[in-house]
């Protein structure tokens, strides 16, 4: 089978659907692979690269599109500007299409893909559940953009992240408010940590409180009880008196921060307006807001998508292509991304689309012409919000511990002892006690020897124990004169071969170990 | 020589003994502490020759020197991989030994009456009992060992109260050996001792593999009991004072393998998993995640980028017989200033500190080979663990999933370092066949394939 890489034609997408490492991959996978000529290059990944990595270099972007079976993009198709024509024309009729697509707001491009007879996974769309993280685009793309969001912020911000005392005066730390803490609300997190900032975060479900926190920024909380988890992970839409207290909050914190990153998103809705121009006017001079909402509208009244703007002093950010600044990272994890899903269609010979799989047919948007998007609603949410209900719902678990049954119970087992002893005291003879006196000796020396063994030397111990152990010699030694001595015979022998091979097996492990 | 001389040197004898057990508890003290054994039983056997009973001594010291040179054989032949299985099978000699005492005793003429007599004939029944059940046990497990057996536990209906009825048979047969004339008390007594075969046959098959370390170290202790049952039917302190020895640090072995798994000794010995038979095992949440495959070269990467490492050895590494490569591997790193350290799960492998010898063998110094205890607080602090071939000993279900049979088992607590590395054959279940978590978390990679195969592949890449 034959994969085709055609380069991406929207103005400034840098990324790539397939890196050298995702070819080598792929090849062993059985699958041809052909990339169009200088498809990698504004990734960094040149064609000697590629070709090394065993991908045919073809510069005909007709022929990339027509001669391959599976066609492997990052932007949907969209008008080539060179050929005049839409990428959809160039697919191959009864072709296959990986890329984002976008279904629900692209009716018309799952139509145009329906007469080529197309069968198209949607990348935008692979379900969120654990199974399918290794190909979950979406949250690899918001990683990246949330680093690069950062990034941004520090080149638009005239002082340092980190605190210092220096010769030359103190400098505070910079203060960070990332609002929303999803993938990449927390890659921001995490890169504004790195750099020495003082990060404080604010998302609408409280369970994330703690992967925030365990990136080592403050989760800042209303006091206020809605728990804003919706289907599959993301946020849903919250009451009005929760709006109300979130706006103050967010008020609040904006005279005191330097820089806000917000990445609020509610799936198939507007993005929603959190930070108003009020609170951008209340922010300090030189502030910056990074809006990373923009494409869906903006969480800042502020924002213009796609450009970077200031407004009252302060620097509004509202770049729509993030992952595509960092091309190289971006174009490695979406390739591999986009392994994954192979992997799961199976190789070159075994290829297989299985519509009874959850992420292969909550990703196909058409199978062989016929619109299956949306898929029927997936069942399982990526992180159960709430085990503790589920817990109090299930009266099994809290099962009463069973009552100690008669025999665990110590006090009777040493009382059955003693009453055992004592009764063997009055009817043994003397010399049987005597013999019982150093064995019940023995057996503490025993235990008070052995207690302290280190577990390293446990085996040699073992192996000593057992060489010692054939002591029981003695009791053949003992039988050997007398009559039927080829039973004491048989026993002396056994033990002696147990005498010497265990204290020589100590000693060849002893020498073993070493400082 | 008169009786009182032989006395002091079986009190001498059990001196060493117990400088001997005592010698073993440190690394720096444990080649002498093996020697002091050596010494204590030389004085014993030497004393005993001189006692007034032992006779035929060219027969008596041919099959000496015979089985001397069987032992040194065994002793210098056996791969240490192999440990476990040599220990099980010397143990059943001790077993058979104590049977065969126990009925040569019982056949020798006795002038003792009344009580005394009784006391003597339970002395060689329960000689004769505890024998027969550590010899075949000790067979059985031998067998599971090498494989010769399936290591799966085996699982028939009715077992516990099978078990207590030829309990009971030797009870009664007991009584009947007492009481019966020359000829039934022999009947009775070859009787007992062919349940009991049954008995330890029957124990050991319901234990399953992952069940060996406490298996091996409660046969151990059972060989100890035997001869100093045997100690008291020929009234020979030394005997007593030795198995008792041998028996109670036995004991304490398996209790620590026990509480290392959270299990209780009654639940281990009687077999099966700690659970009731027949619980379904389903993991908490029914959904199974994706594993993320890493390869050999990405590995020696990952493992050349950290600055600390901790590897955990399993069975794996044993069975792979891979423990020169690991130790390759682990001079690589630290040559490349990585800290390379080893963490042991008390019952990792199937012989209580079965790792600890193998790394030995393979020259790792002892000082790098940590305990759990010692080692678990500092994974937050790694960046690559590297699992070899064990399962049970990093299942996380063991700390949150109470339904989880290995509830409550201490665990060495991998996910909590950067990455952690898992080589395995294949997503095969460990031995208690349940699934584990570790292999789904996102900073866990999987390299499949033979460990000792995987492991060179990695040794060469760096």
């Amino acid at each position: 089978m034959k994969i085709g890489i055609p380069k991406e034609v929207h103005p400034e997408e840098r990324r790539v659907a397939a890196v050298p490492g995702t070819v080598v991959k792929l090849k062993k996978m059985g699958f041809d692979i052909s990339i169009e000529s200088g498809a990698g290059i504004a990734a960094k990944f040149t064609d000697e690269a590629y070709k090394e990595a065993g991908a045919t270099i073809v510069s005909d972007v007709k022929s990339i599109w027509s001669d391959s079976d599976i066609v492997m993009k990052v932007r949907a198709p969209e008008k080539h500007p060179k050929l005049k024509k839409d990428e959809v024309e160039l697919l191959k009729e009864g072709g296959t299409l990986i890329s984002m697509i976008w279904p629900a707001q692209n009716q018309e491009l799952l139509e145009k893909l329906a007469a080529r007879k197309a069968t198209v996974f949607a990348m935008d769309s692979i379900p969120r559940i654990s199974r399918a993280q290794s190909m979950d685009v979406l949250s690899s793309m918001a990683n990246v953009a949330g680093y690069r969001a950062m990034v941004e912020a520090a080149n638009h911000f005239g002082r340092f992240f980190t605190g210092q005392i220096t010769a030359a005066g103190k400098i505070p730390p910079a203060q960070v408010l990332v609002i929303g803490a999803g993938v990449a609300g927390l890659s921001a997190i995490g890169t504004a940590q790195n750099m020495g900032a003082v990060v404080r975060s604010f998302d609408t479900r409280p369970e994330v409180k703690e992967q925030v926190e365990s990136m080592g920024a403050k989760f800042l909380m209303l006091d206020f009880e809605e728990d804003g988890s919706g289907e599959g992970g993301y946020a849903k839409v919250m009451s009005k008196e929760f709006i109300d207290a979130e706006m103050a909050l967010f008020m609040e914190q904006a005279k005191e921060v330097d820089i806000i990153v917000t990445t609020a998103l509610i799936p198939g809705k507007k993005a929603p307006t959190l930070i108003t121009k009020e609170m951008v006017k209340n922010m300090k001079e030189g502030s910056v807001v990074i809006d990373l909402a923009a494409e869906q509208g903006g969480n800042c009244e502020a924002t213009k998508p796609g450009e970077v703007t200031t407004y009252e002093g302060v620097t509004i950010v509202g770049l729509t292509d993030l992952p595509s600044r960092l091309p190289t990272q971006s174009s490695q994890l979406y390739s591999t991304n986009l392994l994954e899903l192979i992997k799961l269609l199976g190789d070159a010979e075994k290829y297989n689309v299985n519509m009874e799989d959850e992420i292969i047919r909550g990703t196909i948007a058409l199978h062989e012409g016929e619109i299956t998007w949306p898929p029927p609603k997936p069942k399982v949410v990526a992180a159960p919000p709430k085990p503790a209900a589920a817990k109090e719902a299930d009266p099994t678990v809290e099962a009463p511990p069973s009552k100690p049954s008669m025999l665990s119970d110590k006090r009777l087992w040493i009382a059955a002892g003693i009453l055992l002893l004592g009764g063997l005291g009055s009817v043994a003879s003397p010399s049987f006690l005597s013999h019982f006196t150093v064995f019940v000796i023995a057996c503490f020396v025993g235990w008070l020897v052995v207690w302290n063994v280190t577990p390293s030397l446990h085996t040699p111990l073992m192996s000593v124990t057992n060489a010692i152990s054939g002591i029981i010699v003695i009791g053949g030694m003992l039988h050997i004169a007398g009559e039927n001595s080829w039973l004491a015979a048989i026993a002396i022998l056994i033990a002696t071969i147990n005498i010497a091979g265990g204290f020589l097996v100590t000693q060849r492990m002893l020498k073993m170990f070493r400082k | 020589m008169p009786s009182g001389v032989i006395t002091i040197a079986y009190i001498i004898a059990s001196a060493f003994f117990i400088l001997s057990l005592g010698g073993l508890s440190a690394q720096e003290s444990a080649r002498r502490g093996n020697q002091f054994g050596i010494i204590g039983m030389i004085i014993a056997v030497g004393a005993t020759m001189f006692h007034q009973e032992v006779g035929s001594y060219v027969w008596l010291i041919f099959l000496m020197i015979v089985g001397g040179a069987i032992g040194a054989l065994l002793a210098s032949k056996v791969e240490m991989t192999a440990m476990p299985q040599l220990v099980a099978i010397l143990h059943s000699f001790v077993g058979l030994a104590a049977v065969l005492v126990g009925i040569a005793s019982h056949l020798a003429p006795n002038p003792m009456q009344g009580a005394e007599l009784i006391i003597h004939e339970i002395e060689i029944i329960l000689g004769v009992f505890i024998g027969g059940v550590t010899f075949t046990g000790s067979v059985i497990a031998f067998g599971k060992l090498q494989g010769v057996i399936g290591s799966a536990p085996l699982n028939y209906p009715m077992r516990h109260k099978l078990n207590a009825g030829m309990i009971g048979a030797c009870v009664l047969l007991g009584a009947l050996f007492i009481a019966g004339s020359a000829g039934t008390s022999l009947t009775a007594l070859l009787l007992i001792t062919l349940i009991s075969f049954v008995l330890g046959v029957l124990l050991v098959m319901a234990i399953g593999g992952a069940d060996m370390p406490v298996v091996v170290s409660m046969l151990n202790s059972y060989s100890g009991w035997a001869a100093a049952a045997a100690g008291f039917m020929l009234s020979n302190d030394l005997l007593i004072v030795t198995g008792a020895l041998v028996g109670s640090s036995g004991a304490i072995l398996s209790y620590i393998m026990c509480s290392a798994m959270n299990r209780s000794f009654i639940s281990v010995i009687a077999g099966g998993f700690g659970v009731a038979e027949g619980t379904v095992v389903t993991s908490a949440d029914g959904e199974v995640g994706t594993v993320t495959e890493i390869f050999a070269d990405e590995t020696a990467d990952m493992l050349s980028m950290a600055q600390s490492v901790i590897i955990i050895p399993g069975y794996g590494m044993a069975v792979a017989q891979a423990q020169h490569i690991v130790r390759e591997l682990t001079e690589k790193l630290r040559s490349q200033d990585v800290e390379v350290r080893f963490a042991i799960h008390p019952v990792a492998g199937r012989l209580p500190g079965h790792m600890n010898v193998l790394l030995a063998e393979a020259n790792l110094p002892y000082d790098i080979v940590l305990e759990m205890e010692e080692i678990n607080e500092d994974f937050p602090k790694t960046d690559v663990v590297l699992v070899i071939g064990a399962n049970d000993i990093v299942n996380p279900c063991a700390l949150d999933d109470p339904s989880s049979p290995i509830y409550g088992m201490p665990v060495l607590e991998t996910w909590k370092a950067k990455t952690t590395i898992v080589m395995k054959r294949s997503m095969a279940a460990g031995y208690s066949g349940i699934d584990n978590p570790l292999y789904y978390k996102d900073n866990t990679r999987m390299l499949f394939g033979d460990a000792k195969a995987s492991l060179s592949a990695i040794a060469s890449a760096l």
